[in-house]
């Protein structure tokens, strides 16, 4: 049987469409939060103000922005540099830092293996070196502080869960908040010495005495989604793409809604 | 300019296929999605054009399938700076599906529309003449479901954003609707060898 053969017999019994469809929309919508066009197109020089190592992987770079129009938690902004030839190399970064930090961001960075971004910020940078970054940018995965959120993330996937964290405590929100976060070992946690009571911590390769260790499992995610808060939960998932494949499924088993859980993948 | 001290970036290789502001992903092909990877099987997989056509039309997999088979090889951008060389699609032409659906003469955009209810507007110049697919394959395999499978739209020659993972469906339309990135910031049209990145750019 030829194709042409197959398209002529199939197309009669083929029911009438309606006249318009769209599928419903099963994923989170868009327009969390509007971002500014204006500064976004922008780029800003950024000066580098501090470091603060985290784990022996992750390292914290505090910037100056003047001019820095404000972000929302869970927000990106875009990092350039460049070189003296005029090559420039481009990352999106999640932000750290809560908003109320004023003219300042941070940003937390792996030392990726052969990173030409993030090697030059392990080994080179040092406060007073000036880049460009612009933004924020997007809205979609950003938290506002307005709907109780549940935020699950693996190793520097917490980044920009943190700053929701940290958003939380700085403005004392009431709305119930929780952070399950998968890390290797307690020592590639990042932000361990930050994490309260609204935390929850998986280790996959090795964890403290009495704690075991696996992968994030219905387990964690049972008791979170057992209480819910009126109205549901708002759940935020960052990390490796595998990482994000597995929480968001986890979620979903459990009864999480698909269209509200909003995914950041990395890499 | 401003010169990052001490920044000496990798080694360049000087690629005519990289666009400014893009570097080579090598074997990466990163996963880049907002939404839950849905369990969409071939066979619930359906795909309509509708809107400003003289035909409205829905295809399931195996009509579609029955269109002329056609490829797509060479290099996907992805605005977070990411590209990737020597890709290889296997699909049917979007020109094949729109053949059979006839648009008309006033239409100029395109909202492309997935399963999961994503969507992104594309200029209808951008899904014409042999510049858009439908894909089902990836390097002569079914295309993976966390990129897409079991079929995506393929607009290569724009950021990847544009080419819809699931796609569902593309309504024709007289004026331009963003879509779910163009709503958030992202540009109109996405051009990467202009750096169309952001609205305002």
């Amino acid at each position: 049987m030829t194709r042409t053969t197959r398209t002529t017999r199939t197309t009669p019994s083929t029911p009438p469409a309606p006249e318009r469809f769209t599928p419903p929309t099963r994923f989170a919508v868009p327009g969390r939060v509007g971002v500014s066009e204006q500064a976004a197109s922008v780029w800003r020089t950024a000066t580098l103000t501090g470091i603060r190592r985290e784990t022996p992987r992750a390292a914290t770079f505090r910037f100056a922005v003047p001019g820095w129009p404000g972000h929302v938690p869970g927000q990106h902004l875009m990092l350039r540099l460049t070189a003296e030839d005029g090559y420039t190399a481009q990352r999106h970064y999640s932000i750290a830092s809560a908003p109320d930090d004023s003219g300042h961001v941070e940003l937390t960075l792996d030392h990726v293996e052969g990173g030409e971004v993030s090697g030059w910020f392990h080994t080179v940078a040092r406060p007073g070196d000036r880049v460009e970054v612009r933004g924020p940018l997007s809205g979609f995965f950003a938290w506002p502080g307005d709907r109780p959120a549940l935020l699950v993330g693996a190793g520097s996937g917490v980044v920009p869960l943190m700053s929701m964290v940290r958003h939380h405590r700085a403005r004392g929100l009431a709305l119930p908040l929780r952070l399950l976060v998968s890390a290797r070992s307690p020592e590639e946690l990042i932000y361990a010495r930050e994490l309260g009571a609204e935390t929850t911590t998986v280790f996959t390769r090795s964890a403290p005495e009495g704690v075991a260790v696996g992968r994030m499992a219905a387990a964690h995610v049972a008791p979170l989604m057992a209480e819910p808060p009126p109205g549901g939960w708002e759940a935020y998932v960052c990390g490796s793409n595998s990482f994000a494949e597995h929480a968001s499924r986890l979620l979903v088993a459990a009864g999480q809604p698909v269209d509200r859980i909003r995914i950041e993948r990395f890499g | 300019m401003n010169i990052t001290r001490g920044f000496t970036g990798r080694p360049r290789v000087d690629h005519p296929g990289l666009p400014p502001g893009q570097y080579d992903a090598g074997d990466e092909w990163p996963v880049l999605s907002a939404e839950v990877t849905p369990d969409l099987a071939p066979a619930d997989w359906t795909f309509r054009i509708d809107g400003m056509v003289a035909e409205p039309r829905t295809w399931d997999w195996e009509q579609a399938h029955a269109l002329p088979a056609s490829a797509y090889e060479g290099a996907i951008h992805c605005v977070t700076s990411w590209s990737k060389f020597g890709v290889r699609f296997g699909g049917v032409s979007l020109d094949a599906f729109l053949d059979v659906v006839r648009p008309h003469g006033s239409a100029t955009h395109v909202v492309a529309y997935a399963h999961t209810g994503y969507t992104t507007s594309l200029p209808l110049a951008d899904v014409t003449g042999g510049r858009a697919w439908i894909a089902w394959e990836y390097d002569g395999r079914p295309l993976p479901a966390e990129h897409g499978g079991p079929a995506r739209l393929l607009v290569p020659h724009l950021y990847f954003w544009k080419s819809a993972k699931w796609i569902a469906g593309l309504r024709l339309l007289d004026h331009d609707e963003p879509g779910f990135w163009e709503g958030n910031g992202y540009h109109a049209r996405g051009n990467p060898w202009e750096e169309q990145r952001y609205s305002g750019d």
